[in-house]
């Protein structure tokens, strides 16, 4: 279906369900499925109404952000798809022109691949860096939500379909019953501060933004060596505590979630096999290794 | 009814076509023809006259035929031409001179191909989606498609989704919760990618000829990879080849060599061990003799322990899906990575796994990709040292005592001699955790808590890439070494006990082992029984004449370049129908035999997938090879190096049939239990082959033609659809599915057994002393020791510690007690001091060996795999961070990696997911671009495999040996000044 059809026919009628994707940063294991499923939609497909072909090269209209966490041997390696958010606020709209951007009743925003000619500042508006500038069309271009598809009947997005650990999950729901989703799996957005109330949202967005702090426990028993297992690690800052662990069978531990530039926090450890241990660290931008942490006493 | 009755009804079928089918009508005006039936004795006949698209018939006999058939009596003439026909009489009547075809071999084919379209003429496929869309279904290399057809055009694949009439899906319960596989098939990287490679800038669209070769007078050998090409027609590039298969062919028995790359699109007909085997065999062609490609340490090593021969000395893998999550508590993934080009079909059935709490262990250099999804403790010995690792446990479980004594007392030998080798009695080195700390650089203290863990826990050791073997430390120097303690380990806890086993949840899936369909490696049309494993049930379930190659030499796959700068090339055999088969040493030349004239390169690129592949550009620049026919899709590396180029197309562009993941018996027998469901698809042909090329299929068929073998080629005009409807008769989904339903939908789900009659846990019966219950044809028979089915392959029939077949032989690598032998390259060798990097080249994530690789694919835009710099995509080489500090480097700077064997120019990822000192980047690259001179200078197209050796693993194999190769690495200064030592092998 013409999606400028589609709104037509739409127009008059109540439609209070939207449109939402939750993203589980904890199950994106970088396969590029996403990514290549909406590559092979878009190159060399124009679909009218809804969005001209995409450049070959150069575009990633879902794009997969890393972030890696640690240090050998405690060392994550995270991923986070990004999109176009189909913010109810969307700060590209403000920018255009003629009515170039489009915001449906079912929340999808859609740039229209003939209005929005020669329109860059829709690409510089997005706060995402979602939106892509097609050179030779000279037109803006970002992830449509595969509208045209969910208007021709399918359930959900095509990168929902080719994800092998479902990373995504596509909702068509009322927004307060949304929130209510929000609040029970504690989901977050990006950028918050820039309040563009975006329709995708995200789960263990913490594996991207937050520091983890982690370290090997170990003590010498009977004069050897040996990591220490079941030993309590408790973080505080101020006086407050921060979050605590209990070491493997390794000896290693991670407490989670704390803020990069948060500064100085007091670690200590007890044990019941090897004594007590306590130390400083500091959190900068990045996670941290605190290394072989060896207890006293033995 | 009589043989006269039949002729007249098959005019009047013939002319109802006509009438009926304009495609048909239009075949019929090709040719202008008269085609006489009669019976031998010309006492019954028929002929008919295609004119102008008009048919006239007349009873008797025509004078001046063009072409005859003819049955010896009316009886076979009978039986052949009612219907529905049978296959069986149809193969008897052919090969044993009961019907016969006279006539030009290009008619009698057309002629042929035209009696069978009248069968197929009326066939509808797939399935109409509105908006003038067909959906279509297709198989690939990383799982079955939808593909959508607009206009003549692809315009999207996406996994196929299950619908309601499709089988049910299996369950798992354990531990209170019930598991089900999504109602989808997952599909890897290289296979979603695949409409931008039918597009791709790459292919190749016309024949082409290189520019400066003139078969009849100056080839400028000198120049291959040099010089341009241009275009020219099929008929002047089928001459020129045919014309070389003669001269070839006079100068001597096996002259022409058939060469193949391991890879291969999808489908049972266009597969290289099917049409291409067919026609190598009908030429008499010297082939490549294959090696175990990325299972070296299990099929070299570990096979010598517990047999298992025909599985390439890899373990049994049945019912181990639902025994891991029922029963496991840990799973130690040692060189273990199925995340990645293998498909995702085992990814969720990690995640039931990561929920029900069982703990994971990852041992591997790098942190790869299935680490880093699912967590848990990461351990990385320096490249080529795992062995030690794993002796080092050993040793705790011995002085800890934490072994599994009762298996080890019962159904094992050797343990006292293999008990004194890890206390270190006669050596006087206990293979102690601190002995091994300054191997591997994992601390003591990790091995000791790691091996209480392991022997405290039920714990299944996920061994190689998909847990049972294949890849990774498997395929690197020390692989045997790692390969035969990884077997060791398993016996040492009692494999086979609940909880207790090989495998990462990649393979043994609960799926249905007795419906057949034909894997790949049955051979599809090859008509080859010794070559492939079509004579355990394809040659029966579909008959078809055979084809028998008459040359007795072979050139090792590893060695092609020696074998024609130098003449000769030997290796040891991969004979997998026993143990001792790896002894004998086979190759080229044989006796009697000629020297090689000509190659025909089908597909791939050497230069990207073979090691010290400098070799390979130095073998065409010879005039040992006087004549080199490239068949191939897309410009790869090493097409350039040939004379002639024959356009193949995708596998969308013909028909094809196929099972996912189905390779059949010899290889890795029930592969597809790899999948969540056996998905069988018809691989529609979907759009029209692109310009000019055509099928792989029928380039042979022309070929063929031109020798006048094109009727035995096809059994008298089969086309490709035909073949895949004579797959489909053979298999088990004739019983379920009609043809007619199938060639419209496209695919075919085979429904899961019931939960009492799935396959019994692999290694249960040799744990608890009982006959072999899996279900698997192997050991055969004469290799049992007791009676059938008691015991193992090995000579003791017991698992042995000390492998007693490696007696047999003397190789200084595979002594029979698996001592640790530090891999050869290593910073200790003075002579290399100038590298002090290791280089890993593991399987690529994204691409399939060099598929998906190919320029204007999408997968080259993925960051992770390639970085655009200058409009020029590099290859992506993950580097340590402080090896990049030093040498100021930066996530995507070019950099140069070169040792004495190579040089090619990457992009850097600069990480912490690898230890300092090891470098990583994927083995196989589309792409060949040197600098300069090609075969002596620096590649920037990523063909890392040119850094590694070209050796066996050890003396008496036929192997490889990347993976800890010694390199430097610097920024890359655009200026080449790299020249390669032509003494480096």
């Amino acid at each position: 279906m013409d999606g400028r059809r589609y709104l037509a026919t739409r127009a008059g009628g109540v439609m209070s369900e939207k449109w939402n994707l939750i993203v589980d940063v904890a199950r994106c294991d970088n396969c590029r499925n996403c990514f290549l499923a909406t590559k092979d939609e878009h190159i060399g497909n124009d679909f009218p109404g809804y969005a001209a072909s995409q450049p070959e090269k150069e575009h990633s209209w879902v794009d997969i952000r890393h972030k890696e966490r640690g240090q050998y041997p405690i060392v994550e390696a995270n991923f986070m798809p990004v999109m176009c958010n189909h913010c109810d606020d969307a700060p590209c709209m403000k920018v255009a022109k003629d009515g170039a951007i489009t915001k449906r009743e079912d929340g999808i925003v859609i740039i229209d691949p003939e209005k929005s000619k020669g329109q860059q500042a829709i690409v510089d508006a997005c706060p995402y860096g979602a939106v892509y500038w097609n050179e030779e069309k000279q037109i803006p271009q970002a992830w449509i939500f595969d509208a045209h598809l969910l208007d021709n009947g399918w359930t959900k997005p095509r990168v929902q379909q080719s994800c092998p650990t479902d990373a995504f999950r596509s909702l068509k729901i009322e927004d307060a019953a949304m929130q209510k989703i929000k609040e029970q799996e504690d989901l977050e957005v990006l950028l918050p501060e820039r309040a563009t109330k975006p329709r995708v949202y995200y789960k263990n967005l913490h594996l991207m933004t937050k520091c983890f702090v982690s370290g090997s426990v170990v003590a010498d028993i009977d004069g050897i060596e040996e990591c220490v297992d079941g030993a309590t690690v408790q973080v505080r800052k101020d006086g407050n505590d921060m979050g605590q662990a209990t070491t493997d069978v390794f000896g290693e531990f991670k407490i989670d979630k704390l803020e990069p530039q948060s500064g100085s926090y007091e670690l200590q450890v007890r044990s019941s096999a090897g004594g007590d241990l306590s130390m400083q660290f500091t959190i900068d931008d990045e996670s941290l290794y605190l290394g072989v942490m060896k207890l006293s006493a033995g | 009814m009589k043989f006269s009755i039949i002729l007249w009804g098959l005019v009047q079928a013939l002319r109802v076509a006509v009438r009926v089918y304009p495609k048909f009508a239009a075949r019929v005006k090709e040719r202008d023809l008269i085609a006489q039936f009669k019976l031998q004795d010309n006492s019954v006949g028929r002929w008919i006259q295609f004119q102008a698209g008009r048919i006239k018939s007349g009873s008797g006999l025509h004078e001046n035929p063009d072409i005859t058939l003819f049955f010896q009596n009316e009886a076979i003439a009978v039986e052949f031409l009612s219907p529905p026909f049978d296959q069986l009489t149809r193969i008897d009547a052919a090969k044993n001179f009961k019907v016969g075809m006279q006539g030009p071999d290009e008619l009698v084919v057309w002629f042929g191909a035209t009696l069978t379209y009248l069968q197929t003429v009326g066939w509808k496929s797939g399935t109409d989606m509105g908006d003038g869309v067909t959906r279509y279904t297709s198989g690939t290399n990383g799982g079955p498609l939808f593909v959508y057809v607009k206009d003549g055009k692809i315009i999207r694949m996406t996994p196929i989704e299950f619908d309601d009439d499709d089988a049910p899906s299996w369950s798992i319960e354990a531990r209170g919760k019930t598991f089900t596989p999504p109602r989808k098939t997952s599909i890897a990287a290289h296979g979603l990618a695949l409409k931008s490679m039918v597009y791709s800038e790459d292919r190749i669209l016309t024949p082409m000829k290189r520019v400066d070769f003139d078969p009849d007078g100056e080839r400028n050998i000198q120049n291959r990879g040099k010089s341009e090409f241009e275009p020219i027609s099929w008929d002047e590039a089928l001459d020129i080849v045919v014309k070389e298969i003669k001269r070839s062919k006079a100068k001597g028995r096996g002259t022409i060599f058939a060469n193949t790359g391991s890879h291969h699109q999808w489908g049972n007909f266009g597969h290289y061990l099917s049409a291409f085997g067919r026609l190598t065999n009908l030429l008499g062609c010297t082939k490549m003799m294959g090696s175990p490609d990325s299972w070296e340490g299990w099929f070299w090593g570990a096979m010598h322990h517990w047999g298992n021969s025909m599985r390439l000395g890899t373990p049994e893998f049945y019912g181990t899906v639902e025994d891991c999550l029922k029963e496991a508590e840990m799973i130690v993934f040692w060189s273990s990575d199925p995340d990645k080009a293998y498909g995702y079909e085992g990814t969720v059935r990690r995640a039931w796994a990561k929920e029900l709490g069982i703990k994971m262990v990852h041992i591997d250099p790098h942190l790869n990709h299935t680490a880093a999804l699912l967590g848990g403790k990461w351990m990385a010995p320096k490249p080529g040292t795992d062995p030690a690792l794993a002796q080092a446990l050993c040793h705790v479980w011995i002085t800890e005592d934490t072994y599994d004594k009762a298996f080890v007392e019962n159904r094992t030998q050797g343990f006292d001699e293999w008990k004194d080798y890890i206390l270190g009695v006669a050596d006087n080195t206990p293979k102690s955790p601190e002995w091994q700390e300054s191997e591997t650089g994992i601390p003591a203290r990790d091995v000791r808590a790691l091996a209480r863990e392991w022997a405290r826990k039920k714990t299944y050791l996920g061994a190689g890439g998909w847990g049972c073997g294949l890849g990774g430390a498997g395929r690197g120097p020390t692989g045997a070494q790692w390969a035969r303690m990884m077997s060791i380990l398993g016996a040492m806890q009692g494999y086979g006990r609940p909880g207790v086993n090989f495998g990462n949840l990649q393979f043994g899936a609960p799926v249905d082992f007795s419906f057949y369909f034909p894997g790949y490696a049955e051979g599809g049309m090859s008509g080859e029984l010794q070559q492939s494993a079509n004579a355990a049930n394809n040659y029966q379930r579909m008959p078809h004449i055979v084809t028998m190659s008459t040359v007795r030499q072979a050139i090792p796959r590893k060695f092609i370049p020696e074998a024609i700068l130098e003449g000769r090339a030997l290796a040891y055999l991969t004979d997998v129908s026993t143990v001792q088969g790896q002894f004998m040493k086979v190759g080229y030349p044989a006796p009697g035999h000629g020297k090689i004239e000509m190659m025909y390169k089908y597909g791939s690129s050497s230069l990207g997938t073979q090691m010290n592949g400098n070799r390979y550009v130095e073998m065409y620049q010879s005039e040992n090879l006087p004549f080199v026919v490239n068949q191939s899709i897309w410009w790869e590396g090493e097409t350039k190096f040939a004379d002639i180029i024959l356009p193949a197309c995708t596998v969308f562009e013909h028909w094809d049939i196929g099972e996912w993941y189905n390779v059949g018996a010899g290889y890795v027998h029930h592969m597809y239990s790899m999948n969540n469901h056996r998905v069988i698809s018809l691989q529609h042909k979907c759009i029209e082959p692109l310009g000019e090329s055509k099928s792989d299929h029928d380039i042979f068929l022309e070929i063929a033609k031109r020798l006048d073998m094109g009727a035995l080629y096809s059994e008298g005009g089969n086309t490709e659809l035909d073949w895949c409807k004579r797959a489909f008769d053979s298999s088990d989904m004739s019983k379920h599915i009609s043809w007619k339903q199938f060639l419209k939908k496209g695919y075919y789900v085979v429904p899961p057994v019931s939960e009492g009659a799935r396959a019994p846990t692999a290694n249960r019966w040799f744990y608890e002393g009982r006959k072999k219950d899996t279900p698997e044809p192997y050991p055969l028979p004469a290799d049992y020791v007791q009676n059938f089915g008691d015991g193992l392959q090995t000579p003791s029939g017991k698992f042995e510690f000390v492998a007693s077949t490696l007696n047999n032989i003397d190789d200084s690598g595979r002594p029979p007690l698996n001592k640790y032998m530090p891999t050869y390259e290593t910073s200790r060798d003075e002579g290399l001091a100038e590298f002090n990097l290791q280089l890993l080249t593991p399987h690529t994530r994204y691409p399939f060996h060099i598929m998906g690789d190919e320029r204007g694919c999408t997968i080259r835009d993925i960051k992770d795999h390639r970085v655009r710099v200058d409009g020029h995509e590099y290859l992506v080489a993950a580097i340590n961070g402080s090896d990049a500090a030093e040498r100021g480097i930066e996530s995507d700077d070019l950099i140069r990696l070169w040792n004495h064997r190579g040089s090619v120019v990457c992009a850097a990822y600069v990480t912490d997911r690898l230890q300092p000192g090891v470098v990583s980047a994927p083995t196989g690259s589309a792409e060949y671009r040197p600098a300069g001179e090609p075969g002596n200078s620096t590649d920037l197209g990523g063909c890392v495999n040119m850094l590694n050796p070209s050796e066996n693993m050890t003396e008496q194999t036929h192997s490889i040996k990347p993976n800890t190769t010694l390199i430097q690495m610097e920024k890359w200064t655009g200026v080449d000044t790299w020249r390669r030592a032509r003494a480096a092998s």
